[in-house]
C-alpha cells in the first residue's frame, strides 16, 4: 500500500515497486488500490494501471512471472477496527461463528392477494392498484372468452378436427391480468400457455382458430403446430416449443431495448417446470448482470405434465430463486386478477425506472390437462382437480368482485357467453372451410431471400404435381 | 507433420506478440500481406464502424482482447456496450444474442471453439435457424456465430471436431468456411451484413498465416458473395474440392501432382451452405475426376454431399469413382503421432488424385 504513493517516472523504479508484489489493478486510483479483476495468467495487461501506458508490454511480461510469488495481501481495517475481507465482488464482514445458511426460511414467502375466495376485497388490504369499471369489465370479458375458446377448441381436438390443443383453465387471470398491466410496446415472450395475453392485445378469435387449423389465413402461414401463436404486430414473440429458451432471449431483447432507451420492458413467461432448465439460470443471471428491464413471470401451476413441484425443486417455490441472482421478487395469487394486475404494474415500473429485472411467481393451479395428449386423472386425484375448478376458479372470483361493484349483471353474463359461443361456432366453421396454405409457403421464409436451390425445387415440385396430380392430395393449392 | 509443428510454433510465437494492424497498413509495397487474424479483426472493426447495430458477444472477447486475439482493440474502440464479455454459458449467451437479434440488432457471437457451440446448439438451430420460417417471416435473425472450428494441434477429442456438416445440414442457416485472408475479410463482412443466421467456421491454425491481399480486398466496402466457391488453381485433369485449412493442403498436393504430370484444379468451397454445386459440377465436367478433402469425420460429411451432387448432375462425365478424403472415424487422439494419423495429409490427397487418374500409387 505504501508503494502506491511513491510514484516516480523511472521505469526501473516501477518494476522494483512491482516486485514488492502489491499488484495494482485498473482501480489503482482508488484508496487502497485493490485489483478489480480476478487474476488470470496472460491477462497481465489488464492489471497494469492506466497511469503507466508505456509500461504495458514489458511490465505485463514481468507481472506474469510475479503471480507465482505473491505475498499475502494486507487486510483493510474498517471503521470499527474489525476486519473485513476485501475480495473480488466487494467487501464482506468476517465472523468467527461457523453458521450455515439454512436451505429454507422458517416461514415460506407469503402470497400477495387482494381478493378473498368470495370475491370480496380483503379487510384492511389497500395495497393494490385501483381498476375502473371499463378495465375490469374488459378483463373479465376476456377471461370468459378465453375459457369458452379453450372449451370449444379442446372439444375440436377431441373430435379430430385439429391435431393438438392446450387449455389455460385456472390460469385465465394469470395471463390476462399481466397483459392488462402492460402497454402495447412491452414485448411478451410466452412459454406456450399464454394465449390470454395475446387475446388481450387484440388477436381475434378468427386469428386464433386459423392458427390451430393451419389454414391459408393463418398469420403463421401454417408453419406451426396449434397454440404456437405469434404476432410481431402485437409484440408477442412466436411460441417456441423448447422450454425456457425464451428466458435468455428475453434478457437479450431487454438489453437491446435498453440500448434504444425505450420506455418499455420485456415480459417473459415460464412455468414451474421450466425453472429447472439451464436457460432459467442463464436468463436470470444475464438479465441481472446486464441490468436489463425484463419481468420474469413464473406461472407456478403445480404441475409440469405429471411432475409435481415437489419433484421439480426443493426450494420454497420459485420466488426465493430471484434473490440468488440479485433480482427483487414477489409471490402473488395467480387466481386473483387484481393482485396479479397490481404486482405486474409495480414490477413494470421497477423494471423500467430502475433498469433491472424483476421476478414474479404467480400461483394458479392448472385445472386442465397439460395438453390434449395428456390425461391428468392418471396422476392426480379427481377431488383435487374439482376443488380448484369450482371453489378456486379465478373467473368466478373476479366476477363476484365486478358484480359487487355493480358493474356486471346476470343479464350481461348471459349475453356475453352466448355472444362468444356464437362467434366461436362461426369462426371455427369458417376456419375449417378455409383452404390450406398454397405450395409456395412450403419454400418461403427459410431465408430472407429464396435461395436458388429452393426456387428450383419448387419449380420441379410444381411440375411433378401437375403431371401426377392423382398422386397428390387435392388440398395443395398451386396458386 | 512438419507443417503442423511449424504452424504450432508460429501460433505460440504469435500469442506472445500481439500483432498490430496499424503496422501492416503502413506497408507501401505492392503485394500486401495480411494474417487471417488481422483480416478478421479489420472486418469486425469496419462493420462495427459502419453499422451501430453490430455488436460482439462472447467469452474473453473484451478485456482479454479475444481468446485468439481476433477481437483485439475492439473493446477500447467501441466500449463495453458493444463488446460484451459474457459469463461462461454458451447456451445462455447464445440465447441472449438470439433474443437481441429478434429485437433487430446484429450480434456477432464468438464461440471459443465450435466444440463448445454444442452446448448452445438448440438456440442456434431452434431459436435462430428456424425462426424466420416458423414466424412466417415476422422475426428475422441477423446473427453471426463465429469461432475456430476443426482440429487444432494437440488439443484432444473435445476440442478438435469439425462442425461444417452438422450446421450445413440445417435449412435456415448459412455456413461459411474461409481459407485465405481475402476469404476471411470478404465472407465475414458478408455474414454480418446478411439478414439470415450465419455460422462462420474459422481455423485456429490458420489465424497466424499470412496471405497476399489486394487494395480491393483492403477496402472497407469489400464483400464476397455467399454461396460462391473459388477456383484457387485452374487445372484440367482432376478436381480437388476442399474448405478451410485443407485448401492449403490441396494446393500443396497440386504442386506435387504437377511434377507427375497431373494438372489439378483446386476449388476453395468458401461456402458450405449454400454449396456452390454449379461450380463444382462445371469443374468436374471439365476434368471428369473428383477428390473431396475435409478434416472432419467422413460419415454424412461435406464430401458425401458433394459426391451425391456430382452423381445427380454429372454422373456421365465421371471417368473414375469420386475419392473422399476425410479425417479418421475416431475421436481425435492427443498423442502427436496418433493425431497426425487421424487427419488427412498432403500425401493422402496426392494418392487419391493419382487413383482417379488410374496411376499406380507407389
Amino acid at each position: 500500500m505504501a508503494s502506491w504513493g511513491r510514484r516516480s517516472s523511472g521505469m526501473v523504479h516501477h518494476i522494483k515497486a512491482l516486485s514488492k508484489v502489491e499488484l495494482r489493478g485498473k482501480a489503482g486510483a482508488m484508496k487502497g488500490g485493490w485489483w478489480r479483476y480476478p487474476l488470470q495468467p496472460g491477462v497481465a495487461s489488464a492489471l497494469v494501471p492506466r497511469s503507466w501506458p508505456c509500461v504495458n508490454t514489458m511490465a505485463s511480461l514481468f507481472l506474469v512471472q510475479r503471480f507465482k510469488s505473491s505475498l499475502p495481501q494486507k487486510q483493510v481495517e474498517d471503521d470499527d477496527g474489525d476486519q473485513d475481507l476485501d475480495f473480488p465482488g466487494g467487501k464482506v464482514a468476517y465472523t468467527s461463528e461457523m453458521k450455515f445458511i439454512s436451505g429454507s426460511y422458517d416461514k415460506r414467502i407469503p402470497c400477495y392477494r387482494v381478493l378473498g375466495d368470495d370475491g370480496e376485497l380483503i379487510k384492511g388490504g389497500s395495497d393494490f392498484e385501483k381498476v375502473n369499471k371499463e378495465l375490469a369489465v374488459r378483463m373479465y370479458s376476456d377471461m370468459v372468452c378465453l375459457q369458452i375458446m379453450d372449451t370449444f377448441m379442446y372439444e375440436a381436438q377431441r373430435q379430430g378436427r385439429i391435431s393438438f390443443y392446450m387449455t389455460s383453465f385456472g390460469e385465465e387471470a394469470a395471463t390476462i391480468s399481466p397483459a392488462a398491466a402492460l402497454t402495447k410496446d412491452d414485448i411478451i415472450l410466452p412459454q406456450y400457455r399464454e394465449p390470454g395475453a395475446l387475446l388481450w392485445r387484440g388477436f381475434t378469435l378468427q386469428e386464433f382458430v386459423n392458427q390451430c387449423f393451419g389454414n391459408k389465413d393463418d398469420g403463421g402461414k401454417g408453419r406451426q403446430m396449434p397454440v404456437h401463436y405469434g404476432s410481431s404486430k402485437h409484440n408477442f414473440v412466436t411460441v417456441s416449443s423448447p422450454i425456457a429458451t425464451q428466458l435468455p432471449q428475453a434478457a437479450g431483447m431487454a438489453y437491446s431495448l435498453k440500448m434504444d432507451k425505450k420506455d418499455a420492458c420485456v415480459v417473459a413467461f415460464i412455468g414451474d417446470g421450466g425453472t429447472s432448465e439451464g436457460d432459467f439460470h442463464a436468463g436470470l443471471n444475464f438479465a441481472a448482470v446486464l441490468e436489463a428491464p425484463v419481468i420474469f413471470v413464473c406461472r407456478n401451476n403445480g404441475w409440469a405434465i405429471s411432475t409435481p413441484t415437489s419433484d421439480q425443486f426443493r426450494s420454497d417455490g420459485v420466488v426465493v430463486k430471484g434473490q440468488a441472482y440479485g433480482i427483487p421478487s414477489i409471490r402473488v395469487d395467480g387466481t386473483d386478477a387484481l393482485a396479479v394486475y397490481s404486482a405486474i404494474r409495480a414490477a413494470r415500473s421497477m423494471a423500467i425506472n430502475e433498469q433491472r429485472p424483476v421476478l414474479v411467481e404467480s400461483l394458479a393451479y392448472r385445472v386442465g390437462h397439460h395438453s390434449t395428449s395428456d390425461d391428468s386423472t392418471k396422476y392426480r386425484s379427481l377431488n383435487e382437480i374439482e376443488h380448484w375448478k369450482t371453489d378456486r376458479d379465478p373467473v368466478n372470483k373476479f366476477r363476484k368482485w365486478v358484480e359487487l361493484n355493480g358493474w356486471w349483471s346476470e343479464r350481461d353474463e348471459a349475453d356475453l357467453r352466448s355472444s362468444i359461443k356464437k362467434q366461436l361456432l362461426k369462426v371455427i366453421q369458417v376456419a375449417e372451410g378455409t383452404e390450406k396454405p398454397p405450395l409456395t409457403e412450403l419454400f418461403t421464409d427459410v431465408y430472407d431471400l429464396p435461395p436458388s436451390n429452393l426456387v428450383e425445387q419448387e419449380k420441379l415440385l410444381r411440375q411433378t404435381v401437375n403431371k401426377y396430380s392423382h398422386d397428390f392430395p387435392s388440398d395443395v393449392s398451386l396458386h | 507433420m512438419l507443417g503442423i509443428v511449424r504452424q504450432k510454433m508460429l501460433e505460440q510465437s504469435l500469442k506472445k506478440i500481439p500483432p498490430a494492424v496499424s503496422v501492416l497498413r503502413s506497408y507501401s509495397s505492392a503485394a500486401k500481406q495480411m494474417t487471417i487474424r488481422d483480416a478478421l479483426n479489420s472486418a469486425l472493426d469496419e462493420e462495427m464502424s459502419a453499422d451501430s447495430k453490430v455488436f460482439l458477444m462472447g467469452e474473453e472477447v473484451g478485456e482479454y482482447q479475444g481468446a485468439y486475439k481476433i477481437t483485439k482493440g475492439l473493446l477500447d474502440k467501441y466500449g463495453p456496450e458493444r463488446v460484451l464479455d459474457t459469463p461462461i454459458t454458451e447456451a445462455g449467451f447464445t440465447g441472449v444474442a438470439v433474443g437481441a437479434a429478434y429485437y433487430g440488432v446484429k450480434p456477432v457471437v464468438e464461440f471459443m471453439t465450435f466444440n463448445f457451440s454444442m452446448q448452445a446448439i438448440d438456440h442456434i438451430i431452434n431459436s435462430a435457424a428456424k425462426t424466420n420460417y416458423m414466424s412466417s417471416g415476422q422475426i428475422s435473425v441477423p446473427i453471426v456465430f463465429r469461432g475456430p472450428n476443426g482440429a487444432a494441434a494437440g488439443v484432444g477429442a473435445q476440442h478438435s471436431q469439425c462442425y461444417a456438416a452438422w450446421y450445413a445440414s440445417c435449412p435456415g442457416l448459412k455456413v461459411l468456411a474461409p481459407y485465405s485472408s481475402e476469404d476471411a475479410r470478404g465472407l465475414l463482412k458478408a455474414a454480418i451484413r446478411d439478414p439470415d443466421p450465419v455460422v462462420f467456421l474459422e481455423n485456429e491454425l490458420l489465424y497466424g498465416e499470412s496471405f497476399p491481399v489486394s487494395d480491393e480486398v483492403l477496402d472497407s466496402s469489400f464483400c464476397l458473395p455467399i454461396g460462391k466457391a473459388k477456383i484457387e488453381r485452374k487445372g484440367k485433369d482432376v478436381t480437388i474440392a476442399a474448405y478451410s485449412k485443407m485448401v492449403g493442403y490441396a494446393l500443396k498436393a497440386a504442386e506435387t501432382l504437377e511434377k507427375d504430370g497431373i494438372d489439378a484444379e483446386v476449388i476453395n468451397l468458401r461456402s458450405i451452405r449454400p454449396l456452390d454445386r454449379s461450380m463444382i459440377n462445371a469443374s468436374v465436367r471439365k476434368t471428369s475426376r473428383l477428390v473431396t478433402v475435409e478434416e472432419a469425420f467422413p460419415q454424412h460429411g461435406v464430401g458425401a454431399e458433394i459426391c451425391v451432387s456430382i452423381v445427380e448432375e454429372s454422373f456421365a462425365y465421371l471417368d473414375a469413382p469420386v475419392e473422399r478424403i476425410a479425417g479418421a472415424d475416431v475421436p481425435m487422439p492427443y498423442a502427436a503421432n496418433l493425431e497426425r494419423m487421424a487427419v488427412p495429409q498432403v500425401e493422402d490427397i496426392v494418392r487419391a488424385a493419382k487413383r482417379t487418374c488410374y496411376r499406380s500409387v507407389s
